[in-house]
């Protein structure tokens, strides 16, 4: 995307006022994606997505300036308002040196999805639609999605980082309709993989569309909610979603600097139950959340953030880690060129535990089995959190029972950590995610095995 | 600079040929956004950005491209992506691009000269006092996770080779805060903004006050517990929930058999106090436009009106397959996005009491302030209903101790029924709903 005297003349102009530290991030992204509702391919979409962002640092001040204009006076343009933005500084000239361009890893796809025919793609869709209305006639409507981006990264800095990465990642998705006396319900199933058209090795879309199409059936017969507090039992991938809004957020250094997180100055402290450890990973090849380097050129990185129960680190990127003195953890990211980069997780994990997850049922007298999760929220000051459970039963006497229908459990995090009382061994990664914080979407993974919160509140309407 | 991106937008779709159709939806914003923290500019980002989305209808199939510059060689080669993924859709008899139909669109000024002449070094100054008048708005506040100035200039053109050719621009600006209180060991927070087309409606003051207010109130908040109990919802509260309804009410959603509502037409769907209208033509909206997103005019869609169920919202596509006209009901995304249909500017018609006097009248309630999971806890198709909701317990007509940590659940069919009454205090919010006081009797509260 663009050279290494390029980007030594750029970085030079926005340190020109004399910043602490200047960036460039270019991005190159193609996708494309097909989509299919009500039994048709409505429509085949192809994208292209090229610019830079220029970021320059001084004193405590950030000035930002992306373009789509990679050439030489565009990128100029672009550093001199970045420089004016953050003009703090005191004026002196800096040499900037970045020289040899690194790619610290090859790229692992085995089939580019930029090779494959459209309408192969296409066809996933149709037998999915197939599949799916095969599961019964009271699947009344079906959707699918196909998906795939190849995001080339670069980023040189004045600290004379050159360094890039070749991001490719696929996704498909299937959502039905169920309709029966009790009114509509529906069932979604995804999956994706920093990987290419070999997701499909892993995934049959056929059976995938099956499993969505039973989860709608399924609820049909689903009883409302119970409401209150009980004993919450979260299958295994399921419970990833719970840790990314319990605590992941609240360990992200950006708010925790600004006293925005319950678990600000805990480093050290006990926080969960002891059975916890909890891991952030970059490094994980083929899950969503994966790269070789992030969005600030850091390679990726695993980080044990909970450790037997004890706090360990924060998530960091570069502003936070150089106010701190200390390393990135490789966590900065961003949603493209357009946006400036903040602390991110990647795919964030509990490890097995010893436990049956039959025993753990077994073991449960009355409370709510969570066997798929939808997407939650936090609000990191307060700890307090919700996520949706969109396939959900009934325990009763130690036993699985009956459907009940969707709805948010709010939860406090750090009461909630302290109040897992098992874990299974039966670690799975849930289905691939996007997180929004502060309205910038990034992929992210996560997984568990199966397991047991105390008291969690449903936040259904039946008694 | 509009009639620029109009040129472009009709260049593109001079390149149709016999046979097949082409639709081009050019957008430029500019946008300034600027963070300041502990007295000092945070982050300050500048930044212009284009794009154009190509949508081509070849013998009923449809293929989209797009790409974030409007050069002439990334233009060819969006076409091209374009025409070329139209090889590979279903054929759709109602497929096609918008023809003009008659309707003028209504004269909207949506653009402020004062926006776009605003000095930066006074973008700068409105966010560091934003975060200075929320930390000083009370002493319990101890600090500001957040204070932001931002803005945008947009310009957006769209054409289509059936001959429509319209095009418009508008200004915008907010300050918004995230203000954190706290008393010895716990925190609350607190949002406030202040929205306008130009800098000069802008309150920092209003915006930290509420900020303050907001956080301050929770402060002491304990979980209660479960029990049904009718519930006030603050107007940006409202606002949310009435997005969620509009989805219900788009024409897709009737036509591929998602909507509640599908086969209530005049039937009573909500109280009789429920009357509901999108309005884009309202130039008080935020969300105001004179055209949709297939460049057809907007118009005022009388949805439901005293209860009953009057209206679906359409757009050319949706309207085309229910055999109807489009009520000017499409959106996108920008110009990465295929248009849609979606509510532009929903209104309820206010009552004629304040959130007091509604308070007032309540005697086992709760007013919530805020609601969390509106993505992960209801489901627009089924009609589930639950969300996590902080705010103040009302008891024998007044406001008593902060409760948090609740979720309050029903189903939407129920929470339109249940309606008491509906406020005076309607105020338009960023976003496509306005904001109302809203009792509805009967809603389950989980706690303890």
């Amino acid at each position: 995307m663009l050279d290494a005297d390029l980007a030594n003349r750029t970085l030079a102009v926005a340190m020109r006022t004399g910043a602490d530290f200047a960036e460039i991030f270019a991005e190159d992204r193609r996708s494309s994606s097909a989509i299919l509702d009500d039994g048709r391919v409505e429509e085949v979409v192809s994208g292209r997505d090229r610019g830079a962002g220029i970021r320059v640092v001084a004193g405590d001040t950030t000035g930002f300036a992306h373009t789509a204009d990679l050439s030489a006076s565009g990128l100029a343009a672009a550093a001199d308002a970045a420089a004016a933005a953050a003009r703090r500084g005191g004026g002196g000239t800096q040499t900037v040196a970045v020289s040899a361009l690194q790619t610290p890893r090859r790229l692992e796809v085995r089939i580019p999805p930029e090779e494959v025919p459209k309408d192969r793609k296409v066809a996933l869709l149709t037998a999915a639609d197939a599949a799916a209305r095969s599961a019964g006639g009271a699947i009344t409507q079906v959707s699918a999605r196909y998906g795939d981006g190849r995001r080339r990264i670069l980023v040189a800095d004045s600290d004379g980082l050159f360094t890039s990465d070749d991001q490719v990642r696929t996704l498909f998705s299937v959502s039905c309709v169920a309709t029966g006396d009790t009114g509509m319900q529906t069932g979604r199933e995804s999956a994706g993989r920093t990987a290419g058209f070999e997701l499909f090795d892993l995934y049959d879309v056929e059976e995938m569309a099956r499993r969505a199409a039973q989860r709608a059936l399924t609820k049909l017969t689903a009883r409302p909610a119970p409401s209150g507090e009980m004993p919450v039992v979260v299958g295994p991938g399921g419970g990833g979603v719970l840790f990314h809004e319990a605590c992941g957020h609240g360990l992200e250094a950006d708010l925790v600097a600004k006293s925005a997180s319950v678990f600000a100055g805990r480093i050290g402290e006990t926080v969960a139950a002891p059975m916890v450890t909890l891991v952030d990973d970059g490094t994980m090849a083929g899950e969503w959340g994966h790269y070789g380097i992030d969005d600030e050129g850091k390679p990726a990185a695993r980080n044990v953030l909970i450790s037997g129960g004890v706090l360990t680190d924060y998530m960091w990127d570069r502003l936070r880690a150089r106010k701190e003195g200390r390393a990135s953890s490789g966590n900065g990211r961003r949603q493209s060129y357009q946006h400036l980069p903040m602390v991110r997780m990647t795919n964030t994990f509990i490890d097995n535990g010893d436990a049956n997850p039959d025993d753990i049922v077994a073991d449960t007298s009355h409370g709510v089995y969570v066997a798929q999760l939808g997407g939650g929220q936090v609000n990191t000051a307060t700890g307090d959190f919700v996520f949706g459970m969109t396939e959900a039963y009934l325990i009763e006497n130690g036993r699985i029972t009956a459907p009940i229908r969707e709805g948010n459990l709010i939860g406090n995090g750090p009461e909630v950590l302290t109040r897992i009382d098992a874990l299974g061994n039966d670690f799975a990664m849930g289905s691939p995610g996007t997180c929004g914080k502060d309205g910038q979407g990034v992929p992210v993974g996560d997984g568990t095995p199966t397991l047991r919160v105390t008291a969690l509140t449903v936040g259904g309407t039946a008694a | 600079m509009s009639k620029s991106l109009l040129e472009i937008a009709e260049r593109v779709v001079g390149w149709s040929g016999t046979g097949f159709d082409v639709e081009a939806f050019v957008a430029r914003e500019r946008e300034t956004e600027v963070r300041a923290y502990q007295g000092e500019v945070e982050s300050l980002t500048a930044a212009t950005s284009v794009g154009i989305g190509v949508r081509v209808v070849r013998d009923g199939r449809q293929g989209f491209a797009y790409a974030a510059a409007l050069d002439e060689e990334t233009l060819r080669e969006t076409f091209d992506e374009a025409l070329d993924n139209s090889r590979f859709g279903s054929v759709d008899e109602f497929a096609g691009v918008a023809e003009p139909d008659g309707v003028a669109a209504a004269s909207l000024d949506l653009y402020r000269s004062e926006l776009v002449d605003f000095p930066t070094d006074d973008k700068v100054g409105l966010a560091l006092e934003l975060e200075r008048v929320t930390l000083a708005a009370d002493p319990r506040v101890t600090g500001v996770e957040s204070a932001e100035y931002a803005d945008s200039v947009y310009e957006g053109a769209v054409a289509t080779s059936r001959g429509v050719a319209a095009s418009s621009r508008e200004t915008g600006c907010y300050l918004a805060t995230y203000s954190l209180a706290s008393d010895g060991d716990e925190t609350q927070t607190g949002f406030g903004f202040s929205v306008g087309r130009h800098p000069g409606e802008l309150s920092a003051e209003t915006a930290g006050t509420d900020a303050a207010d907001r956080a301050t109130r929770l402060l002491g908040a304990s979980k209660a517990p479960t029990r049904r109990l009718t519930v006030v919802l603050d107007p940006y509260v409202t606002a949310r929930l009435l997005g969620i309804v509009g989805a219900t009410l788009s024409g897709d959603a009737v036509l591929k058999g998602r909507s509640l509502f599908a086969d209530r037409m005049n039937d009573a769907v909500g109280a009789p106090s429920i009357t509901l209208v999108d309005d884009a033509t309202d130039p008080d909206a935020f969300t105001a436009s004179a055209i949709d997103a297939e460049g057809l005019a907007t118009r005022r869609v009388p949805l439901i009106s005293d209860g009953v169920l009057q209206a679906f919202l359409y757009d050319t596509y949706t309207a085309r397959r229910a055999g109807v006209s489009s009520t000017g009901s499409a959106v996108r995304g920008g110009f990465k996005g295929t248009p849609g249909v979606g509510a532009h500017a929903l209104r309820l018609a206010p009552g004629t009491r304040s959130q007091a006097e509604i308070v007032a009248d309540i005697g086992d309630g709760l007013l919530v302030q805020g609601v969390t999971g509106l993505h992960s806890g209801v489901n627009a198709v089924s009609g589930d209903f639950s969300v996590g909701a902080e705010g103040l317990r009302i008891r024998d007509g007044e406001t008593a101790e902060p409760i948090r940590e609740v979720t309050i659940a029903s189903t939407i069919q129920r929470l339109l029924m249940d309606v008491t009454e509906v406020g005076s205090d309607l105020e338009w919010l960023p976003m496509s709903a306005a904001g109302v006081t809203l009792a509805i009797a009967d809603v389950t509260m989980s706690g303890t």
